[in-house]
């Protein structure tokens, strides 16, 4: 039964990483100015090595190569929450996801580098250093775009508006969550979210901006059972264009 | 990876009309004498706007060059390639940066540069105006064409204006990842399944002409250049850059049961010269100048990218900051 929470943590946090890091990608040759072009493909990379990193503590515990579990599965086995697989949308929408999503992401790591599950706690003490630049980086653009031009101002506040909910839906519990608490694997998607919230209103409160107010927002859940947006799949299916010409080949 | 080929503008006597002959008398001496040009040397007109022409070419072909290999980053096969992929193309990005900022040393500002990228007056490597129909087709820009790059920058390395040099020294080192990943990735298909064999070799077919050209037209057809050349701005013509790529990758690709599809290849022994078909200039020409598959869209992708980003720019904007020149 352990095994099985153990499999279920993993899987959401490596697909997030790679769901994520594909869109973080997508700024390749696109971004606003060359230093961000640079840093969304580095972020991008850490990313997607991450979830390597989770993939293959999947495959240890009797799941396939990394390369069949990111490559070969459907939308409907992917755990990712619907909040990274969103399309990239402009700047402002993809570095309010990137706050959002890294805020989050150090807290995670930062409990789990004290897992009581060793494979995890040793992955996340070695990448949680990784994640660190990740939110200075968010934490840093927020600030100072959250308090420059008026239409910086704006559309930033529309699509901190429009994310929160799907923000949200990381949180979102697995069936296993008492047991991954009661054995210290991992401490709930409760207890990070409430960390979560008291550091991303701190930057917040540095800027022009506005958290709005979670107690009326209904959180966009499914991700983490399989229930995904439109957005997934074709992304998917992008993914694995070049292997699927042959998929027993090596490339 | 680099344009290579960089067109120049023929150089006429009374360009340096107008400059003090003692000057440049001197200027020319501490580059026999194998000195490096810095920011703030006196330097003839024609050499800094020789220099701002070719690196901001060079710039501009990185940032370009991102956008046919970049489109394979979402879709490469399995994690080692993708990852290697993603960090080769941020790597092309940084040299862009690097660049721009050499090339502003010597007084044209990053925003004019892409302003002028944009609106067609300055040019790219021709290579990247051309299509990556298949992952075998990137495979052979990251191999083939980063292996002409190498070849050009290793040559403008030796150059006299001291910032250009510098930041080629740090791209040549990264190029020689490139190359690695790119041999590798067209080995493995190269060596791999039917469909792969077929995929690489297609691939090889559809560049090879693009290769070709990538130094430029031929000697018998450039400009002249000695004025370039006694500078050490340009180092090396384009048919020794080529000549010197076909000895060290011809046999290469043939290693790896590769067809190169020109029958007239080959090296004359009594010369000790490649022979080949030429490729077609008058195309080349065509697309360089505006006509070819994909340099509408090339040009479109960008001026979204910088039309969307935008207010970003704006916003980030200190209406109390003073332009300060890059250190280079």
């Amino acid at each position: 039964m352990k095994r099985e929470a153990i499999k279920d943590l993993l899987y959401k946090i490596a697909d997030d990483q790679l769901i994520l890091g594909h869109r973080n990608s997508e700024w390749t040759g696109l971004g606003p100015i060359l230093e961000e072009d640079i840093a969304f493909s580095s972020m991008a990379q850490d990313k997607i090595g991450h979830s390597l990193a989770f993939y293959t503590l999947l495959h240890d515990l009797g799941e396939p190569e990394p390369d069949i579990i990111a490559f070969s599965r459907s939308a409907s086995r992917f755990r990712n929450s619907q909040f990274t697989e969103l399309p990239n949308g402009e700047f402002d929408f993809s570095l309010i996801r990137h706050f959002l999503y890294d805020n989050a992401e150090a807290i995670r790591f930062e409990k789990l580098s004290t897992s009581s599950y060793a494979p995890i706690a040793k992955v996340a003490t070695k990448l949680k250093g990784e994640i660190k630049y990740h939110v200075l980086h968010a934490n840093t653009w927020l600030r100072n775009l959250g308090s420059s031009t008026e239409e910086a101002i704006t559309r930033l506040q529309n699509s901190l508006n429009t994310l929160m909910p799907y923000a949200l839906g990381m949180f979102e519990p697995s069936v296993h969550e008492q047991e991954l608490i009661a054995t210290g694997i991992y401490p709930g998607e409760e207890k990070i979210k409430a960390e979560w919230l008291t550091k991303i209103q701190q930057v917040v409160a540095q800027t022009e901006l506005t958290l709005p107010d979670i107690s009326s927002l209904p959180p966009m859940l499914g991700g983490r059972a399989g229930q995904h947006t439109k957005y997934l799949q074709p992304l998917l299916n992008e993914m694995a264009e070049v292997i699927k010409i042959d998929p027993t080949a090596e490339w | 990876m680099y344009g290579g080929g960089n067109t120049f503008e023929a150089t006429k006597a009374e360009d340096l009309e107008q400059e003090d002959a003692v000057k440049l008398a001197e200027f020319e001496a501490r580059i026999a004498q194998g000195e490096k040009i810095e920011p703030d040397d006196w330097m003839p007109r024609l050499y800094r706007m020789q220099l701002i022409r070719m690196i901001e070419q060079h710039a501009h072909s990185e940032i370009i060059g991102a956008l046919p290999e970049g489109t394979w980053i979402t879709r490469a096969p399995g994690f080692r390639r993708k990852l290697a992929l993603m960090a080769k193309v941020q790597d092309e990005v940084g040299h862009a940066q690097l660049l721009y900022s050499a090339a502003e040393t010597l007084g044209k500002s990053r925003e004019e540069m892409l302003t002028d990228l944009i609106n067609g007056k300055s040019k790219y490597s021709n290579v990247f105006n051309y299509p990556t129909y298949t992952w075998a087709d990137s495979c052979i820009i990251s191999w083939l064409i980063d292996a002409g790059a190498i070849v050009n920058q290793m040559a403008n390395s030796k150059g006299s204006y001291g910032p250009y040099c510098r930041a080629l020294e740090r791209i040549c080192a990264e190029e020689a990842f490139h190359l690695k990943y790119g041999h590798d990735s067209v080995v493995f298909m190269a060596t791999g399944s039917p469909a792969q064999r077929q995929m690489v070799q297609e691939a090889l077919n559809r560049w090879w002409s693009q290769i070709m050209t990538f130094f430029g037209p031929s000697d018998k057809l450039s400009v002249h250049t000695e004025t370039l050349m006694r500078w050490k701005v340009k180092m090396a013509s384009n048919d020794e850059c080529r000549q010197q790529y076909l000895d060290m990758y011809v046999p290469k690709i043939r290693e790896i049961g590769l067809t190169i599809p020109d029958p007239h290849l080959h090296k004359n022994e009594q010369t000790g010269q490649w022979e080949y078909t030429e490729p077609d200039w008058e195309e080349f020409r065509k697309v360089i100048n505006g006509d070819g598959p994909c340099n509408a869209e090339r040009l479109g992708v960008r001026r979204m990218a910088e039309e969307r980003g935008a207010w970003v720019r704006l916003a980030l904007k200190n209406p109390t900051a003073k332009y300060v020149r890059p250190l280079a």
